[in-house]
């Protein structure tokens, strides 16, 4: 309990200085100005999404070679916290892009693939209360969680591979892309404490899922009784 | 100082999301360990 509370503790502090980061210590950007400062914690949270979903991939592909509820419970944590992360930068993006583009949305290959991604993600949460029996559902879900990670690397490559109106890569994007120094440190610090978020969140989780499993073990025994 | 009123209701939007999100799981968590005591207890007097 102890241990629980000072890293909740420690990931709001992390999480306040990044804001304060943001928002205070980064430069303005010369073109867009102040309404730059949303890059931070739209791009954090959408690394952060793409990690949990990375987790979740990796949680559904050891259920289905193992059979183990624990890699399904890592799963069902990871795909929820990612959807989290993911509709903040659904919503983050078109506040952001609103003042810059003088539109808040529009279908180009980034913005549609990652909205499929939160829609996919979405549907693997609404499979999982359509099945009751445990051992179905972790299986069933965990292949359509493999399934839903193939939009991932095509959220990552679309603005590398078509040209999009949603702007190019500052990270790993080749020659001429990059950021201030100063824009850099902020950046992975935000991301740093995104992650400490997600870290939290993803335990609560998992713990949440791990006391349903035994609920449900322990009504099966009381069935049977 | 143009759109900070933007980037002040992106940043308030976001935190709002984790925290909602948070709580959902907060409650979920106590409603299943509320079940969860009154199960093993209706299992302990069954035996």
């Amino acid at each position: 309990m102890k241990k629980q509370f000072v890293g909740a503790a420690t990931t709001i502090i992390l999480v306040v200085l990044a804001g304060y980061a943001a928002l205070f210590v980064a430069p303005t950007e010369r073109t867009m100005g102040t309404i730059q400062r949303i890059f931070y914690l739209h791009v954090s949270s959408a690394w952060t999404g793409l990690t949990a979903f990375f987790i979740c991939f990796v949680g559904n592909l050891l259920y289905v070679f193992r059979r183990q509820p624990r890699w399904d419970w890592l799963g069902v944590a990871a795909a929820e916290v990612g959807l989290a992360f993911t509709t903040v930068v659904l919503i983050t993006g078109p506040i952001w892009a609103h003042p810059v583009w003088g539109i808040w949305w529009t279908w180009d290959a980034r913005l549609t693939s990652t909205f499929v991604l939160w829609l996919l993600y979405a549907s693997y949460l609404v499979l999982r209360t359509l099945v009751e029996e445990p051992e179905r559902r972790g299986l069933l879900s965990a292949l359509f969680g493999i399934f839903c990670f193939l939009d991932a690397p095509l959220v990552f490559g679309s603005i590398r591979w078509w040209r999009t109106q949603h702007p190019q890569p500052v990270f790993m994007g080749g020659a001429g892309s990059g950021l201030d120094p100063t824009m850099w440190k902020v950046t992975f610090f935000f991301w740093f404490s995104c992650l400490a978020l997600m870290a939290l969140l993803m335990s609560q989780r998992y713990q949440l899922e791990a006391m349903r499993g035994e609920l449900e073990t322990i009504r099966r025994e009381a069935e049977t009784q | 100082m143009k759109n900070l009123n933007s980037v002040f209701a992106a940043y308030a939007i976001g935190w709002a999301v984790f925290f909602v999100y948070y709580l959902t799981v907060a409650s979920r968590t106590l409603a299943l360990r509320k079940d969860l005591a009154r199960m093993k207890r209706a299992l302990t007097e069954r035996k």
